[in-house]
């Protein structure tokens, strides 16, 4: 091999060379580079200019990504009167370090005015001495485990349940009402033909209290919900079925009977963990992108039955191998809960106890500034740990 | 952002040779454009061509490899922010840590736990995915030897040192085995960087809460010549969870919507450091899985997790395997007959819908009660009972036609129709339609075997 082969064959897997101790006298110098080499050359400079390209691109220093969003979510106060209000919704922004969101997230226990038999062991046990009397029920909720609001089901009005009347309906919520200073939600029991008249009953006991009357959908008369909640000033919850047009559509009806942004929250429904969390992921967060976008249908703040999650096996039944349902239960409600907290969901009916407080820990943070919290020192967190 | 098919179309050959299996090159690049095959696959680019594809084709997060061969996961490789507009790649592992100073029993039993927890759901395994070895004893040598140890295991390892001499001493042992290095800080950079770069193992860079710096000493990393780099921005567990969420989130759209070349990275999440503040093994256990849920739901392309309780792992495994259900594919499975066991004219049947979770629900419960059935599937367009009984999908009309177009009537005598527990509201419609007698079954199909049998009986006794 020629020298020149020889610094070829060295050149080939390198970008530069470095020569040491090389001296050389001349008059004059001619260089002949060989065109592999010159090719060499020009690739090495090619090469280092995109690397200085490069690094020249990343000096900018870092800036957080904040999005400028044409619209914001309406805000809507529930609880009047005797009730000290609680506000939903109000945001500005998608996260938090864009700009933190007005009201945190609020959580609403699930109360019924009937004992329910069939409600799961781990949550029995918490409310066992007061499932008789929901206005006791509700105390404790609100006494022992912090509840911001309270949600009182009219299970027993269903035909095939209690057929308790309207008249049996209001008195419950009179007692409820007796009972604590809170926000309510009044849930009918799912019979789309008796709701509307329960609704209306329950809406009138509780006339200037702003309550959220739960639901107006499309199986039934939601105009007389609706007209219900503004003859006796109060909210309603809008609920569709994991489909952001037939929220929408019911939005639109809604408002054109009378009732504005600030008196709509909306369900989109919460599909438990493990039973199709992923299609309610989805439908939340296009909704809020679209709230934040400038959709004026569908800028309401969003409510999760989050109770769903306890209809799920892993949270309810027995096996050994699964490990105690005393545990499996709330962390079940908590990922539901939170997984819908994390695409902009304002309000979450839930039913235990320690679900809710989880919740909550994780939501107050919703309302602070990004790195306004002292954080502990993590860096030894290999060692320190056991 | 995804990448068009029409960017990509521009790029390839045009010639329509169909080498690719493709029937066109259009095809092609919708197909590469949705991750469905690969670029290779096409035997006519041009070298520049192919490069400038290349580029347009690499995922917004890089994929990196940790572990080899068959003892390997893979992270990061996301597209978007959002499920719904392609999918999201790569399930988050779950990577279960221990320490230098656990004895061999301690050890083998933990590393039988992490490689043998498992859980099964709607026909699929869910389990665990690697080993985090933590430097506890401060000894290089135990550390490096404890390594050694875990090489007989079946899953991949993460090698957790701030101590670039301890790093090496275990990367001599199972540095083939390629290891995550854990971690990469401001401190000691140039010595644990060189490792990298010696053992081609992928970097952990750990910058708690500061983005600024994260950003800076990443791009040292990729001047280096880094390029497989998962970046830790520290996991604050309680009220440092925003801080949390905000890096998290501020990471990947800058990846995804910025292309910022210092963070188009996978990010680790570690709920592992619930730990260091729950002593109590139910509470800790219920705020780590927690604190999992909440980082994979945000971009977490991989986890260390202390806690190994069933009860905790279950709902995190579940998540995973729902936040990463492909939004393209349908999620439903074809109506008709399905029949389960030994059957005869006298057989049951069920009803159920076509929705794919509910279907393979119901199906794993009917085979491991050893249920003799036959079982309609009903189309309900991939919706869930009391989904479609709201919907309409599911009506004493629907239910009557599939009767009557599946064959059922050829196949038994009987007709007798149970249906799921949520349909009861259906049960005189479908009775009016079809003239089955309908009788309402349980609302949870792991009783439905336990329900046959006692039909079975109370028609025997008649």
């Amino acid at each position: 091999m020629d020298k020149m082969t020889q610094l070829l064959k060295l050149l080939e897997n390198t970008d530069t060379i470095e020569i040491n101790d090389f001296r050389m006298d001349f008059d004059e110098l001619e260089i002949h580079l060989m065109p592999a080499v010159q090719r060499m050359v020009q690739q090495v400079t090619k090469k280092q200019a995109v690397i200085a390209k490069e690094t020249l691109a990343q000096l900018k220093p870092f800036t957080p990504p904040v999005h400028n969003y044409p619209g914001e979510v309406a805000e809507v106060q529930l609880g009047a009167g005797t009730r000290k209000p609680v506000y939903l919704g109000g945001q500005k922004a998608l996260y938090r370090f864009e700009e933190p969101q007005p009201n945190a997230p609020v959580v609403t226990f699930d109360v019924f005015d009937i004992p329910m038999p069939g409600l799961p062991k781990p949550i029995r046990e918490h409310f066992e001495d007061v499932m008789e009397h929901p206005g006791e029920w509700a105390k404790k909720a609100v006494k022992d485990y912090g509840a911001n609001m309270i949600t009182i089901h009219l299970i027993g009005t269903g035909p095939k349940v209690m057929d308790k009347t309207p008249q049996q309906a209001a008195q419950d919520i009179e007692e409820v009402l007796q009972a604590v200073k809170v926000p309510l939600v009044i849930g009918g029991s799912g019979d789309p033909i008796k709701d509307p008249i329960i609704l209306e009953a329950a809406a009138a006991a509780a006339e200037g209290e702003r309550c959220l009357l739960a639901s107006a959908n499309l199986d039934l008369d939601f105009r007389k919900v609706a007209k219900a909640a503004m003859d006796y000033n109060h909210a309603v919850l809008s609920w569709a079925i994991t489909d952001i047009n037939m929220q929408k559509t019911l939005n639109k009806y809604l408002m054109k009977e009378g009732l504005t942004q600030n008196d709509i929250v909306m369900d989109p429904t919460t599909c438990a963990l493990g039973y199709g969390v992923e299609f309610s992921i989805d439908v939340i967060t296009r909704t809020r992108l679209a709230a934040l976008k400038g959709d004026k249908d569908l800028q309401m703040p969003m409510s999760s039955g989050t109770t769903n999650a306890w209809g799920s096996r892993e949270a309810w039944m027995k096996k050994d191998e699964w490990g105690p349902t005393a545990y499996r239960g709330p962390i079940w409600e908590i990922i539901t809960g939170l997984t819908m907290m994390l695409c902009g969901v304002d309000i979450f009916m839930m039913l235990h106890p320690s679900s809710v407080q989880m919740l909550k820990e994780i939501g107050n943070t919703f309302t602070k500034d990004y790195l306004s919290t002292d954080v502990p020192d993590i860096k030894n967190w290999i060692t320190e740990l056991e | 952002m995804q990448v068009t098919a029409m960017e990509i179309y521009r790029l390839l050959p045009k010639t329509n040779c169909a080498k690719c299996g493709e029937a066109s090159c259009m095809a092609f690049a919708t197909k590469l454009s949705d991750k469905e095959t690969d670029l290779e696959l096409c035997t006519q680019m041009a070298a520049n061509e192919l490069e400038k594809l290349e580029n347009l084709l690499a995922p917004a997060v890089r994929e990196i490899t940790i572990g080899k061969g068959s003892k390997a996961m893979v992270i990061g490789g996301d597209e978007v922010l959002y499920r719904y507009e392609l999918t999201y790649y790569n399930p988050t592992p779950l990577v279960i840590d221990l320490n230098d100073n656990m004895d061999d029993e301690t050890l083998k039993k933990r590393v039988k736990i992490i490689e043998e927890s498992e859980f099964e759901r709607t026909g699929e395994k869910l389990a665990l995915d690697g080993i985090a070895l933590r430097n506890i004893s401060g000894d290089k040598v135990k550390f490096a030897e404890t390594a050694s140890k875990l090489k007989s295991s079946k899953l991949p390892l993460v090698l957790c040192t701030m101590d670039p001499e301890a790093m090496k001493a275990a990367l001599e042992k199972v540095g083939d085995e390629k290891p995550l290095i854990y971690a990469v800080t401001e401190n000691n950079l140039e010595d644990m960087a060189s490792l990298a770069i010696e053992y081609e193992c992928p970097l952990a860079l750990f910058v708690p809460n500061n983005l600024e710096k994260m950003k800076e000493l990443s791009n040292i990393l990729r001047s280096k010549g880094i390029k497989d780099i998962v970046l830790d921005p520290g996991t604050y567990v309680n009220n440092g969870i925003g801080d949390t969420l905000d890096n998290f989130i501020m990471i990947r759209r800058l990846a995804v919507e910025e292309k910022d070349e210092d963070f188009r990275f996978p990010i680790l999440g570690i709920p592992a450091l619930t730990w260091l503040y729950e002593k109590d093994d139910i509470q800790g256990g219920i705020k780590e899985a927690t604190i999992a849920a909440t980082l994979m739901n945000k971009y977490a392309d991989m986890l260390i997790i202390h806690g190994t309780n069933i009860w905790e792992l279950i709902p995190v495994l579940t998540l995973r395997q729902s936040i990463f259900t492909d939004p393209r594919k349908p999620q439903m499975v074809d109506p008709g007959i399905y029949e389960f066991g030994e059957l005869d004219e006298y057989s049951a049947v069920l009803m159920t819908t076509n929705f794919a979770l509910t279907y393979y629900t119901v199906e794993g419960d009917l085979k491991s009660g050893k249920a003799n059935c036959y079982l309609l599937v009903l189309d309900t367009e991939g919706r869930a009972v009391d989904v479609s009984l709201a919907g309409g999908q599911q009506s004493g009309k629907s239910v009557a036609d599939l009767i009557k177009e599946s064959g059922i009537e050829d196949k038994v005598k009987t007709r007798t129709l149970i249906i799921p527990g949520l349909s009861a509201p259906l049960s005189g419609e479908i009775e009016d339609e079809c003239g089955w007698e309908v009788i309402v079954g349980p609302r949870d199909s792991s009783a439905v075997p336990d329900f046959i049998l006692k039909l079975k009986e109370k028609q025997e006794v008649k």
